[in-house]
């Protein structure tokens, strides 16, 4: 069965012939800022997720002026077809997807795999960053009904009229580490939120990072409860993993009602007297 | 320019299962380092060799990994 919207995703394929297609803006965004410096899909925009893809002053997304500007300097207008790859299994590439979404851009896509499988499969690379004609890019939105913000989380919890996907790995779901091994912690207390079901994002991909089937990722959430029929909360750590898990919840399996909690559990673990499970 | 000697396998460091990530951009070897979970990536380094890349970010992958409290 194919996925339900299934051109939200284009093959490393694709993007190769299509790339310099006029209307088809290619961009990359990393974990690892300097990944796009050291090469990258030609013809592909970086945008760096700790500058570009967010209020720089107070935690937020990207406010909604800064986000036209961004797309008018990278060549995009509100017609342009635009296709999103990064490292780390396309993390901040749906982050990106996510907010592009809440501003109401129409065509976004995601190429399966991101820059994983176009290393491994020894695709060209450029340093050469494309001199893109400025456009004029005017965003809709915000459509928050995408996001959850804490007060929806919390009751949400009191009432459980939602379901709660952690997709952090299950160390950090059950408070063994308080941030990735290797990184800084960022929290205070270690846990997962009252009644949320540990599926870590990384489940719904395949070694080479493409997504996994249709019915593989049906059968990995309804697993654990997790079926159509209720609202979706998903959470991680600062938000960009579960922005994964909502993509994959909302344009590969169709889930109407799924939001993500940006705020997740550096909002979370920190909050004073918030209610932690520890198992 | 196109990427060579792709290699990604797993390994493990101070208690914790990594992946270590190696190509070839021309004459530069470039080696990053992901925690297998979940899978992100905390360390890179670049080489004149394969094996000096992996060493420059084991050595950095070392000692943010020493730095991990389990609780």
């Amino acid at each position: 069965m194919p996925y339900t919207i299934p051109n939200v995703l284009v093959t490393t394929d694709w993007v190769a012939q299509h790339a310099a297609d006029a209307g088809v803006r290619v961009v990359e965004v990393d974990v690892d800022t300097a990944a796009y410096d050291q090469g990258h899909a030609p013809g592909a925009v970086g945008w760096n997720w700790t500058s570009d893809l967010c209020d720089t002053l107070i935690r937020d997304i990207v406010p909604m002026k800064k986000l036209e500007e961004l797309l008018g300097r990278s060549g995009i207008d509100n017609k342009t077809t635009i296709v999103l790859y990064g490292d780390n299994n396309n993390w901040f590439a749906a982050w990106a997807f996510w907010q592009l979404k809440i501003y109401g851009h129409d065509d976004v896509r995601i190429m399966d795999g991101g820059r994983k499988k176009w290393l491994a499969e020894g695709r060209e690379l450029s340093t050469d960053k494309p001199a893109a004609a400025a456009k004029t890019y005017k965003a809709t939105g915000p459509d928050m009904s995408l996001r959850a913000f804490l007060p929806e989380v919390q009751a949400a919890v009191k009432s459980k009229s939602a379901s709660l996907v952690d997709v952090r790995s299950p160390q950090e779901f059950t408070g063994e580490i308080l941030a990735p091994p290797g990184l800084p912690e960022t929290c205070q207390r270690g846990g997962h939120i009252p009644g949320a079901k540990s599926i870590p994002w990384a489940k719904a991909c395949n070694d080479d990072g493409t997504f996994k089937s249709f019915e593989e990722l049906k059968s990995l959430y309804e697993a654990q409860g997790i079926t159509a029929d209720k609202p979706v909360i998903a959470y991680c750590r600062i938000g960009e993993r579960s922005s994964h898990t909502w993509f994959v919840l909302k344009y590969l399996l169709g889930f109407q009602k799924v939001t993500n909690y940006d705020g997740s559990w550096t909002e979370w673990g920190n909050l004073v007297g918030a209610a932690v499970e520890k198992p | 320019m196109k990427p060579e000697e792709y290699s990604r396998r797993r390994a493990e460091v101070g208690g914790w299962a990594i992946e270590i990530e190696t190509y070839r951009l021309g004459d530069v070897y470039h080696t990053t380092i992901y925690n297998a979970d979940p899978g992100a990536r905390f360390a890179r380094a670049d080489g004149s060799t394969k094996e000096e890349a992996e060493e420059r970010a084991l050595e950095k992958a070392s000692k943010y990994l020493a730095q991990t409290r389990r609780f």
